[in-house]
């Protein structure tokens, strides 16, 4: 019979050979999917991790993995601030969808003028976007003890009507001839997020995403913002008898994870994606979830994790492509690396013993 | 064997049971003759409650054997315990506060009857046995004596043979402790046998025919209680000579605490509202505020604590209104706090002790600069509290968690104490703390009020507030009573100030006294 014993101390070892396992765990278990799928497993597996970084066309995939991994790293990072104290920002879409539309406002309402400050401008839209999305759940949550899950949740529903009226309505481009879609922000120069170095993907979204990972280090190592944070997630009346109010740590977690999507947001819709569609969202948000927890809410494993799961969007597009796997199966693929991170991270905290049936 | 006759119940023989890193029981024999109230006394950490979970059936030994009247006794869960006669009343209380009385004790049965003759039977049980107890009322109206009635109740109803009372006497007043001595001298007439776990040595003395002290999973020493001296029973208890806390007399110095008609309402729904309550502690002073678990003392903690907050002058400190502070706030002022529950409220589990002394210690002992936290100054001061409170640890890595209750009560003690504070405030701080450790906590405390501090202990541990307090008050139901000098108070007067029988009626407390006399008079004949 096995048993769960929790450990004295965290093992140091499992922390950061889970990762690493789940992986291995999940190739073997999305191996044997694919198999039954009738594809080789073999082939399937590498045509995701393999050919997006040696294979024949990865002078052009290596650039895009950064172009995804962007803006999941920029969101998760928020996000991870906020599920370390407890608080459950699951409308990181949403507050993503409002950045991108406050951005390209505020850039397609100067258009055409030509000036440096108009890009920085949309920036601190797009920041104020995802965060006032961000904090109707705070507030209900601070003032009504709402559950900010739930809230946050369906408001990504309220944002994405909010898009299409935008794309279709009050964003729309005036020279499209009808289309849906806003004017295209590569030839608005003044207010577009250009490529920095040509092939690399690297466009300032991507600068952002890696500030921000080190100052997020160094607020939880260094800072006693920090030590709140995770204080009030591991113990809250401890929290609170250090000093820590909650809801002021509900508005600031909620808040910057808020703004953090907004801004990815902004530059996504400036940059990558061009303009603002009914559907330029692709569920980033939705994807940084995953990401935080497969980084272990930690900024620097949010990092490798952001650029694990970009990895297996693009292989996965090349598999269903080369490979004619139904996406479906690429997304079951996806869930398995969170299912068996959450199922390997028991290991942790606790060990497993063997005993002889009957005895405890 | 001391008084137990050739009418065995239970005999235990050579049980041993390890947990990976530690022998809780080696080599344990003891026997109990029916009708016997038997003590099980020992530290906390001897081995008490694993030996009497081996015999309700909830661990198994590793080796050893135990006997029913002459049958071999193995039971694999409580179930086939219960059927054996065996039933155990624990120390914390497994009732629903949202369910009511019979429905309690009919979640508790094997096979519970109908509702309503249910009822009719807690109703008699509990009258025949001095317990009265309305079957109808919900258990979270109910104090915490009358809680233990039901659990009491539940057993009883088993018929039991064998009854287990873990450490029963935690949550009663001195008048409450009488009446259920009452019933268990009642049950042991009508021949059913006790087995009585404590380290109150007075109750044992009073009480138990027998007694089998433990002492680091060994049978040290077996006993008749009544032959010896309490001070005798804790040397074979602890395994060294005590020394009682020093004191020196002092004249009071100047008002450092000042509490004001403070009312606060409890944050949770069973808790207890605190109602216009206030003293004043003065520098060199310790205060001592007795009561039983569950009348205000977690919320007047919370409200002294700054977690909960108030009109500013309802506590003043150093004659400046702090009543509307936070905690951080209160504590750059001078006032600190050590909450009861170690785990969780007063340290945070799986954070190191050098994060665990971050989280009081940052504003006082400037372990921040412009909100940067200064690792290196919150490691030495984990140090230095590990150094000067004695902390047993691998190092200021370890996480709070694998300590010992005791050891982590001294750091959360010494972590507060070494902040030089000008008012410091604990809430049971010896609750689960083995005595050595509980005596060097208390000697702290003494020493931080000559220091020049004002102390106030709450404790639900009478002796533990006659030791170190010069002045005693008592919390009952939220209201807290205006505050005596402890020099000459006496154990009756004490158990009137926290509300004498709580809730129950007093023609009971006479019958009990009257059972209570009648024994000992005939124990004495």
């Amino acid at each position: 019979m096995l048993a769960l014993e929790k450990r004295p101390n965290p093992s140091r070892f499992w922390l950061y050979a889970t990762p690493v396992v789940a992986v291995a765990l999940t190739m073997v278990a999305g191996g044997v999917m694919f198999a039954i799928l009738g594809k080789n497993p073999f082939e399937v597996v590498r045509t995701i991790f393999w050919v997006p970084l040696f294979g024949e066309f990865a002078w052009y995939l290596r650039g895009q993995l950064l172009v995804k991994a962007g803006p999941l790293i920029l969101i998760a990072v928020g996000l991870s601030l906020g599920f370390r104290a407890g608080i459950w920002n699951i409308g990181a879409e949403g507050q993503y969808i409002m950045g991108a539309i406050f951005g390209a406002a505020v850039g397609l309402a100067v258009f055409p003028t030509e000036n440096r400050l108009i890009f920085p401008v949309m920036i601190l839209a797009g920041l104020f976007g995802g965060w006032i999305w961000a904090m109707i759940p705070a507030i209900l949550k601070t003032r009504f003890n709402t559950n900010e899950i739930l809230v946050s949740l369906m408001l990504v529903y309220v944002a994405q009507t909010i898009l299409a009226m935008a794309s279709t309505n009050f964003l729309r481009n005036p020279e499209g001839s009808g289309f849906p879609g806003s004017r295209n922000f590569s030839s608005y120069p003044a207010a577009s997020n250009p490529e920095l170095i040509a092939g690399t993907g690297i466009h300032w979204g991507v600068v952002t995403a890696v500030f921000v990972v080190v100052a997020a280090h160094v607020l939880l190592q260094r800072h006693l913002l920090g030590f709140q944070i995770k204080l009030a997630g591991q113990a809250p009346r401890a929290a609170r008898f250090h000093g820590v109010s909650p809801n002021r740590l509900v508005v600031l977690c909620m808040g910057v994870s808020g703004a953090l999507a907004g801004v990815a947001g902004l530059f996504e819709v400036t940059g990558p994606a061009g303009q603002i569609s009914i559907d330029f969202n692709v569920g980033y948000g939705f994807t940084a979830i995953i990401v935080a927890f497969l980084g272990r809410l930690n900024p620097v494993g949010i990092l490798f994790a952001g650029l694990l799961m970009a990895l297996t969007y693009i292989g996965g597009e090349m598999a269903a492509t080369n490979l004619g796997l139904p996406s479906a199966a690429i997304q079951a693929f996806q869930g398995m690396l969170l299912f068996f991170l959450l199922a390997v991270d028991v290991m942790t905290n606790y060990r497993i013993r063997f005993a002889a049936m009957g005895a405890r | 064997m001391s008084g137990e006759g050739s009418d065995v119940l239970l005999s235990v023989e050579g049980i041993s049971k390890t947990y990976p890193g530690v022998k809780a029981n080696e080599d344990v024999s003891f026997a109990i003759g029916a009708g016997r109230v038997h003590a099980l006394l020992g530290e906390n950490g001897a081995g008490k409650s694993t030996l009497v979970k081996m015999i309700y059936g909830l661990v198994r030994p590793d080796a050893g054997r135990m006997r029913m009247r002459g049958q071999d006794f193995a039971p694999q869960a409580p179930r086939e315990a219960r059927a054996a006669g065996v039933a155990m009343v624990f120390q914390h209380f497994s009732l629903f506060e949202a369910l009511n009385v019979a429905e309690n004790v009919a979640l508790g049965m094997d096979d519970p009857p109908p509702m309503r003759e249910l009822a009719a039977r807690i109703r008699a049980v509990s009258e025949g046995y001095g317990l009265p107890l309305d079957p109808g009322r919900l258990v979270g109206d109910l104090s915490a004596g009358e809680r233990q009635r039901v659990e009491i109740i539940r057993c009883l109803l088993q018929d039991p043979k064998l009854l287990i009372m873990d450490e029963p006497t935690s949550v009663l007043t001195p008048q409450e402790v009488q009446i259920l001595f009452g019933t268990l001298r009642q049950l042991a007439g009508e021949g059913t046998s006790i087995l009585y776990i404590s380290h109150k040595l007075e109750e044992i003395r009073s009480l138990c025919d027998g007694a089998t002290i433990l002492r680091r999973g060994r049978v040290v020493a077996s006993c008749t209680p009544r032959e010896k001296t309490a001070r005798e029973l804790a040397e074979m208890m602890v395994g060294a000579t005590l020394n009682a806390p020093a004191r020196k007399a002092k004249a009071p110095g100047p008002l450092r605490l000042a509490v004001r008609g403070l009312d606060a309402a409890s944050p949770s729904a069973f808790g207890t509202a605190l109602k216009d309550v206030s003293f004043e502690v003065r520098q060199g002073e310790i205060l001592g505020i007795g009561g039983v678990a569950g009348n205000g003392q977690d919320e007047l903690m919370l409200a002294l604590s700054g977690e909960l907050r108030g009109r500013p002058d309802s506590v003043m400190l150093n004659g400046a209104p702090v009543g509307d502070l936070g905690p951080d706030a209160r504590r750059r002022a001078g006032l600190v706090t050590g909450p009861e529950e170690r785990l969780g409220h007063a340290a945070c589990p799986d954070m190191s002790l050098t994060e665990n002394a971050l989280l009081t210690g940052a504003t006082r002992k400037g372990l921040t600069r412009r909100g940067f936290v200064d690792w290196r100054a919150a490691e030495s001061f984990a140090q230095e509290i590990i150094r000067t409170f004695d902390v047993r640890t691998p190092g200021t890595r370890t996480a709070a968690r694998a300590l010992s209750g005791g050891n982590l009560q001294k750091f959360v003690i010494g972590r507060e104490i070494l902040q030089a504070p000008d008012v410091i405030v604990v809430n049971q701080p010896t609750w689960g703390v083995d005595a050595a450790a509980a005596a060097f906590i208390r000697q702290a405390l003494l020493d931080r009020a000559a220091a020049g501090a004002a102390v106030v202990v709450i404790s639900q541990d009478i002796d533990e507030l006659l030791e170190v307090a010069d002045r005693f008050a008592a919390l009952n139901e939220g209201r807290l009573t205006a505050p005596v000098p402890t020099e000459g108070l006496t154990l009756d007067r004490i158990g009137m100030m926290l509300g004498g029988a709580h809730g129950m009626h007093s023609a009971d407390v006479h019958h009990t006294h009257e059972i209570v006399q009648s024994e000992a008079g005939h124990a004495g004949t």
